[in-house]
């Protein structure tokens, strides 16, 4: 709770609301006790007093009755209907939205076409033709306006319950036992609430003012009641000789419905999960750089290198180290496989190679990234923009959710070429043919036209692949491609993948957590653990002979085709949360071999042989480690 | 060794585009007839790719989808009504994946009572027994009870979720890709601790994966799924190391292996049949290296093949 008034106060104007809402309220509430004069008792003798004339502080009306008092009651009433209205609405069209979403097919079917045709007729001709049916007075036109809310939350919340009644957990409760009644109540309907809140919050200014405008017409509130749509009514006719008998209830239905609407605006915003997350809040086109230390150089002549990069999340006070000074090099025509549990960094250090993570929250706060010996950290924006997709491209797990559903893939490859230059639209659709061959999809000339959700997972795949290469990048940074693609499909990938890398010389960076991948594909490998390198080398030396125990512990767990049944190593103990990194190694609490010195300062990485390098004090391969177990 | 669960003609059709009146536009056959014996102390692995019907077959063998046509029975009893109430005593899920299948607005003891509650009609001081009783077996501490789910990793988070199924009392269970949902090093946590349950309280299991390895590991035996039929069953030792279906070969040589060259059994971009217009014959006669002309005419019937294994195929590998 504390942290949602937290979130609503970030936004000033709907903190402004709220102040403005709770004075509003809050005289609302206190008028029965304030010393003010009888509404209702006229006195034509004084009537049409100007505002601020003594005895009357915002003057009479046509009938001398004091304005001040009027409005006081009036706002109380038009409040007070305004929010039973809003209740009776949410609470009939909840109820009707989760028995629809929730039974779905036919239930649905019939209940939703009721409301379709409630929804089909314009909103004040239902309500008056309810008051009319019904007669005048104000708990009629209450009814009225609540009447014609029912299908916006009624629609609102079957959304939200289809979504939840094909959740897992609402099959679990199923198979605990529980009935409908149940699982509506305490399964689903906890689930609806927040949506129920967001609706009610924007909708409940809307529904003062419906009534405001029935009463207005001479169908709510009736003589001598005032509320602030028939106060509106009566000050009609002397409009232009006392303008101010018009303008002191119109003034407060602007304030309280202005009031209403900025405050239900900052509601929303506050319970809404992702922007409690901070998704809304704009990234900015690169990742923000704010490097302390000194910048490492450039070593040797590799296409890509990063050296001693670091990235770190920056969450309220806390500082997640998602990459931890890693060190990385790929050269042409070569594969490099970076391997870790989710969480490790390594996709973060993908993205950050082209400034591609997202700030906030993240920064780079070290290192480098040398291509072709030029540092990219810190590169101007126009500068990584030219290189991104040109230079160094990306292919990425989801397929689905790369590729924009409302394109064909061929406009979608043709927009990849004319971001970097400019391309006719037949020598356009020609070059995605012919990327789309490349990537061996049959029939390329008919696919050509196709929409994402129209090809199979595979196949879209091959068209992310196929606009990676669509500018001829020097690099392929592909972040777990395969990992969502089934195995007959997931062999296909990488052999066009290894195909690819001999026939145009591509370096590749391939992340994944599947060590039969890395065999197949990759020259070399650097495993990952805590946002830091643990282990590098050829891959055929780090697969055979594992020197840090998380490498050969993480192989020794993963089943592999081949071994038959039996019981697998499992490393005990989880990963440690990147906010909170222990001194020393970060796999010491989990690792069979950690002594004291393990969990003291920084264990560098160190080489191993002639092209391994391992950051472990007792290396499996050791001979004193072996003695020791 | 006695019969755990007994699977005749079990079958799926989903009916697409339905209309308020009237017969839907098409029908889909997601399962097709399926006969499968589990023996009580059994771990049947199924295996296949996405779209093979495997989650379809594993919610209705716990009430969650009502099959079209087909028995199930249980302990030779037959549970013909669509249930879940009643499949929950005898039969129970654990979910793909650990979040989801928890209420984000539950406590864990919330969600771990509603069983001992709805099938058990438990009262509340055996209830607490019962929960700390199995915490203890699969390894969570008690204090999570008060918890929510959001406050857990997905290990435990799935530990949870099996915590839940024991709960119901149940003898068998079905597992529907129980670790692709976690990380590396956390599966063989999970896998350790179903092995290590079902010796315990004598389980027997149904384990839907799409990793071969991970079948391989835990299964006694092992049915392949194409496009809704099962197309060999054998002993998991045998069935990846000896295919005798083509499909089951296929599979095998795609699953990446360390210490073995990379290259696609199959040449061409391959694709799996339209649901909506199946093939005739068998279903997987277009990519088959081995299909003849009897391939496109009939249907292969599951048949005993060699022992213990048997296999739909008019033309199985040696």
């Amino acid at each position: 709770m504390s942290n949602f008034l937290r979130l609503l106060a970030r936004n000033k104007l709907a903190l402004g609301g709220l102040i403005v809402m709770g004075i509003v309220i809050f005289f609302a509430l206190i008028t029965p006790l304030l010393p003010l004069a009888d509404p209702n008792v006229t006195n034509t003798a004084d009537r049409f007093q100007p505002v601020f004339s003594e005895g009357a502080l915002l003057g009479t009306d046509h009938l001398g009755r004091d304005l001040l008092s009027r409005l006081m009651w009036g706002t109380r009433l038009s409040l007070a209907v305004g929010f039973a209205a809003a209740i009776i609405a949410a609470t009939i069209g909840a109820a009707i939205g989760i028995i629809a979403g929730y039974y779905g097919g036919r239930t649905d079917n019939i209940i939703m076409r009721g409301v379709d045709m409630l929804m089909a007729f314009p909103y004040i001709l239902l309500a008056l033709a309810i008051v009319a049916a019904l007669g005048p007075g104000l708990l009629n036109a209450l009814i009225a306006v609540a009447a014609v809310n029912i299908p916006f939350f009624a629609r609102n919340i079957r959304g939200i319950t289809v979504g939840i009644a094909n959740k897992e957990f609402v099959d679990a409760a199923r198979l605990a036992g529980k009935s409908d009644a149940s699982i509506i109540l305490s399964e689903v309907l906890p689930n609806v609430i927040p949506v129920i809140v967001i609706a009610m919050s924007t909708t409940i200014g809307w529904m003062i003012l419906e009534t405001a405008g029935l009463s207005f017409l001479g169908l709510g509130s009736q003589p001598p009641v005032a509320d602030l749509g028939s106060m509106l009514g009566e000050a009609r006719s002397a409009l232009i000789t006392n303008p101010h008998t018009s303008i002191v209830p119109g003034m407060m239905i602007l304030i309280i419905v202005m009031a209403i609407n900025l405050l239900g605006d900052g509601v929303r915003d506050a319970l809404d999960p992702r922007l409690k997350s901070g998704a809304l809040s704009r990234p900015m086109p690169a990742t923000r750089v704010d490097r302390k230390g000194p910048i490492p150089e450039a070593e040797g002549d590799d296409l890509l290198a990063l050296r001693g990069l670091e990235t770190q999340f920056h969450v309220k006070d806390r500082v997640y180290k998602a990459v931890g000074g890693v060190d990385l090099n790929v050269r042409p025509g070569e594969c490099l496989g970076l391997i870790g549990e989710s969480g490790s960094g390594k996709s973060v250090t993908a993205l950050s190679v082209m400034g591609l993570v997202a700030s906030p929250p993240g920064v780079i706060t070290g290192g480098a990234v040398y291509f072709e010996g030029e540092d990219l950290v810190g590169a101007p924006y126009s500068k990584l923009r030219r290189m991104r997709g040109k230079r160094v491209a990306y292919i990425f797990q989801d397929p689905l959710a790369t590729l924009h559903p409302l394109y064909t893939i061929g406009d979608q490859l043709i927009e990849a070429v004319s971001c970097h230059r400019p391309i006719g639209k037949s020598e356009g659709r020609a070059h995605a043919v012919e990327l789309l061959r490349q990537v061996r999809i049959p029939n390329a000339e008919k696919r050509v036209d196709s929409y994402p959700h129209e090809l199979s997972g595979g196949m879209r795949q091959r068209v992310g692949i196929a606009m990676a290469l669509a500018n001829d990048p020097e690099v392929i940074i592909a972040d777990e491609p395969t990992t969502a693609l089934d195995v007959t499909v997931q062999a296909q990938v990488l052999t066009l993948l290894d195909d690819l890398r001999r026939e145009k010389g591509l370096a590749i960076l391939f992340i994944t957590h599947d060590f039969g991948v890395v065999a197949q594909l990759c020259d070399r490998v650097a495993v990952m653990y805590a946002g830091r390198i643990v282990e590098q080398g050829p891959t055929d030396a780090i697969l055979n002979a594992p020197a840090h125990p998380y490498t050969s512990k993480l192989m020794a767990c993963v089943p592999e085709l081949g071994e038959g049944r039996r019981r697998l190593e499992a490393i005990p103990g989880l990963p440690p949360v990147v906010d909170k990194l222990p001194d020393g190694c970060a796999f010491a609490d989990r690792c069979h071999v950690a002594t004291d010195a393990c969990r003291r300062g920084e264990i560098p990485l160190d080489p191993l042989s002639d092209k391994r390098r391992v950051r472990c004090i007792h290396p499996v391969s050791d001979p004193a480690t072996e003695a020791a177990q | 060794m006695t019969e755990a669960l007994r699977l005749t003609g079990l079958s799926k059709t989903f009916e697409v585009g339905k209309r308020l009146f009237g017969p839907p536009r098409a029908r889909v056959r997601a399962v097709q007839p399926v006969d499968l014996t589990v023996q009580e102390g059994e771990t049947l692995g199924i295996v296949g790719e996405s779209g093979c019907g495997k989650s379809t077959l594993a919610r209705m063998l716990v009430g969650l989808l009502p099959p079209s046509k087909g028995t199930i029975e249980i302990n030779g009893a037959a549970l013909d009504n669509a249930d879940p109430a009643e499949f929950g005593k005898k039969i129970q899920y654990v979910f793909q994946d650990p979040i989801s299948s928890l209420n984000p607005r539950k406590t864990i003891r919330q969600i771990m009572e509603a069983p001992l509650i709805n099938l058990h009609n438990m009262p509340a001081a055996k209830r607490r027994e019962r929960i700390s009783e199995i915490f203890d077996a699969v390894n969570l501490r008690e204090e999570f009870l008060d918890r929510y789910p959001h406050e857990f990793s997905g290990g435990q988070a799935q530990r949870i979720g099996i915590a839940r199924a024991l709960a119901a009392n149940a003898r068998i269970l079905i597992l529907d890709e129980p670790v692709s949902a976690l990380d590396v090093s956390v599966q063989a946590q999970v896998l350790n601790l179903l092995a290590d349950l079902k010796a315990e309280f004598g389980l027997t299991y149904l384990f839907i994966s799409h990793d071969l390895a991970v079948v391989e590991a835990v299964s006694d035996r092992v049915a392949v799924l194409y496009f809704g039929s099962v197309v060999e069953v054998g002993p998991a030792a045998e069935i990846f190391a000896n295919p005798r279906h083509p499909y089951t070969k296929l599979l095998a040589e795609s699953a990446p292996v360390v210490g073995r060259a990379l290259k696609a059994p199959e040449g061409r971009a391959t694709e799996l049949p339209d649901p909506l217009n199946p093939p005739e014959g068998c279903a997987f006669r277009a990519r088959c290296p081995r299909a003849q002309d009897i391939c496109a005419v009939d249907v292969p019937e599951l048949h005993e093949d060699q022992a213990k294994t048997q296999v739909a195929c008019f033309n199985p590998n040696d």
